[in-house]
């Protein structure tokens, strides 16, 4: 029987021939990846060496990487005091994969990853965050796990007692019209299968939609797969992921690929076409809650939201910009901007698109999580409507459980902030 | 016999249960003060320690959806709860096993505030009601960690016999 994508690679994470569904393994790790929450993943850490007379030192320190990024510049004592941990503890353990709060090599960790071609095809990679599921974007086994957890990784090199999982196989055929995006697709589907959908599954991705579609826009619907449920989205790696690793994120020599079995067996076979689609609208408070813009059309926004791990890429904000060129926003609405990366950020300055978002009346910030967890910045009134490009809008997300978070693409997102109400993009907004 | 303190419905996020702007507290000791922080009665009588060891939230599909925050966890582990719920999100019920939250899957399972339940390895019965509802027993591979103790101390012992 042939094997899906995620088993090939838990086979060679398990240097085993074959693997089943439902096989319970310990594969190594090829990359494990913190943030802020590194500060409870050390505690946790340090704690496993107690009493054992081993000095606590991580399995491998090139296979971490830490990434500040969720609370970047620190809003209170307390979480600058977390990251002045997480700094210590990189330089402790000689962790080279680490980003700081910098404007030439910082921003969020499911940006930094990619982009500086930390992870490749058939790597497993673990990260205390749920939105690492992005990964699979490169071919990975990428999936979201809690601080414990990597703090037992961190000590053992592998992560223990994992359930090979089932796979659900998604084939999006077809072509996207014009201003309908990666984001429409992954919306569409999780509004389909719903919030646990895929529970326990991995998502694969197929289809000519797939393959003709930039990494830029895998990493969008691969992120979040985790808002189906799914442990993992994966597209499986093609010429477009060596391009990629090698022309954007500096990748030298050859990148090995794998493939699902063709007599792979799934779960699950979902066919989407992606010429039928159009814009879609997650509406509070749960993100399969979704609904075709025309439905929706003519809701006020208070504040529009560009940016996260989810939707802050380079094409993101181009687009945004040719909607937005020579216009102005609506009074009735605030507009925040966070580019993904600092070197998106640099790549969109030099591009011209932060200067003509801002001549439309848009706000820039730094590269972070921002507004998309309402930590601290962006927060709603009560009674305030968030639309966003970001990939959650669970009752509070925003700082405020009075307010309302709708999810949108980039394109509904800056037709939106024209008129101050949601807006189709294809209606020449 | 353990007590219904809470019901909740379906897909209740970890932004329900701790939201992000807490998310700069990371000691267990600490977390369970912003347990269900915008449930602002409920949180109050967390924090004055009202509620006995062991009292039970009930939830429907999918509870703790969302982020893979521990805090989510070790906020209802610190004060003893137990989670019913008729299934969990991946993340949070490994971050449960993996501190030693006690989390049941149930999928049929019907109870209110104040209900009394009797909880055993295969179902739940609701003494209030009279009803009983069977129990799905745990992912195989998550019983050595909770055989162990969590996975802090499961760990321990994999290190040492690495040695």
């Amino acid at each position: 029987m042939g094997m899906t994508y995620v088993q090939k690679v838990l086979a060679k994470a398990t240097d085993q021939a074959s693997v089943k569904v439902g096989d319970v393994l310990e594969p190594r790790v090829d990359l494990a990846m913190s943030h802020e929450n590194g500060a409870l993943v050390i505690n946790q850490f340090q704690e496993i060496y107690q009493g054992t007379g081993l000095e606590a030192r991580v399995w491998d320190p090139e296979k971490i990487a830490l990434i500040l990024d969720h609370r970047i510049p620190a809003e209170s004592a307390k979480t600058a005091t977390n990251q002045k941990k997480v700094r210590a503890f990189a330089a402790d353990q000689g962790i080279h994969k680490f980003h700081d709060i910098r404007g030439d090599e910082g921003g969020i960790c499911h940006q930094i990853l990619p982009e500086n071609g930390y992870v490749r095809p058939g790597y497993v990679v673990v990260g205390t965050d749920s939105h690492t599921t992005s990964h699979g974007a490169l071919g990975a086994f990428a999936f979201g796990i809690g601080a414990t957890e990597m703090a037992s990784v961190w000590a053992l090199g592998r992560i223990l007692n994992v359930e090979v999982p089932e796979t659900i196989k998604v084939v999006v055929q077809g072509k996207f019209h014009r201003y309908v995006l990666p984001k429409d697709l992954i919306l569409a589907l999780i509004g389909q299968i719903s919030a646990e959908g895929a529970n326990f599954k991995v998502i694969e991705f197929h289809g000519p939609a797939i393959e003709t579609m930039s990494t830029s826009g895998r990493l969008t619907i691969c992120n979040m797969a985790v808002e189906a449920g799914a442990t993992s989205g994966i597209v499986p790696a093609d010429d477009e992921t060596v391009r990629y690793l090698h022309e954007e994120a500096g990748v030298k020599g050859k990148v090995e690929v794998l493939q699902a079995d063709t007599d792979a067996v799934y779960a699950q076979e979902i066919e989407i076409d992606a010429s039928q689609l159009e814009p879609q609208i997650a509406c509070p408070h749960t993100v399969d809650n979704v609904k075709s813009i025309r439905e929706i059309a003519g809701k006020p926004v208070n504040q529009i939201v560009i940016g996260s791990c989810t939707n802050g890429r380079l094409d993101d904000i181009q687009i945004a910009a040719r909607i937005l060129k020579g216009k102005k926003i609506s009074r009735s609405v605030r507009m925040l901007v966070f580019p993904a990366s600092a070197r998106i950020y640099r790549q969109a300055l030099k591009d011209g698109y932060l200067a003509t978002l801002m001549e439309a009346g848009a706000v820039v910030m730094n590269s972070g999580c921002g507004p998309c967890l309402g930590v601290h910045q962006g927060a709603l009134a009560d009674g305030d409507v968030a639309l966003a490009t970001t990939n959650r809008n669970f009752k509070g997300r925003m700082g405020n459980p009075a307010s309302e978070v709708y999810l949108c693409s980039p394109a509904v997102a800056a037709a939106s902030a024209l008129t101050g109400q949601i807006t189709d993009p294809r209606k020449g907004a | 016999m353990f007590k219904v303190v809470l019901k909740l419905g379906d897909d209740v996020s970890t932004d329900i249960v701790y939201p992000g702007r807490f998310m700069a507290t990371v000691l267990p000791s600490e977390t369970p003060q912003y347990a269900f922080a915008d449930m602002v009665d409920f949180n109050a009588r967390v924090k004055k320690k009202e509620i006995q060891p062991q009292s039970v939230i009930v939830a429907g599909k999918n509870f703790g959806c969302g982020s893979s925050r521990e805090q989510a966890a070790s906020c209802l582990k610190g004060p003893e709860f137990t989670v019913i719920a008729r299934n969990f999100a991946r993340i949070f019920l490994q971050n449960s096993i993996n501190l030693g939250l006690n989390t049941i899957i149930c999928p049929r399972i019907e109870a209110g505030e104040g209900d009394d339940l009797d909880i055993s390895a295969t179902q739940v019965v609701n003494r209030t009601t009279g009803k009983s509802f069977e129990v799905v027993p745990l992912p195989r591979a998550r019983q050595a960690i909770i055989d162990a103790g969590g996975l802090i101390p499961y760990t321990r012992q994999r290190l040492l016999q690495k040695r």
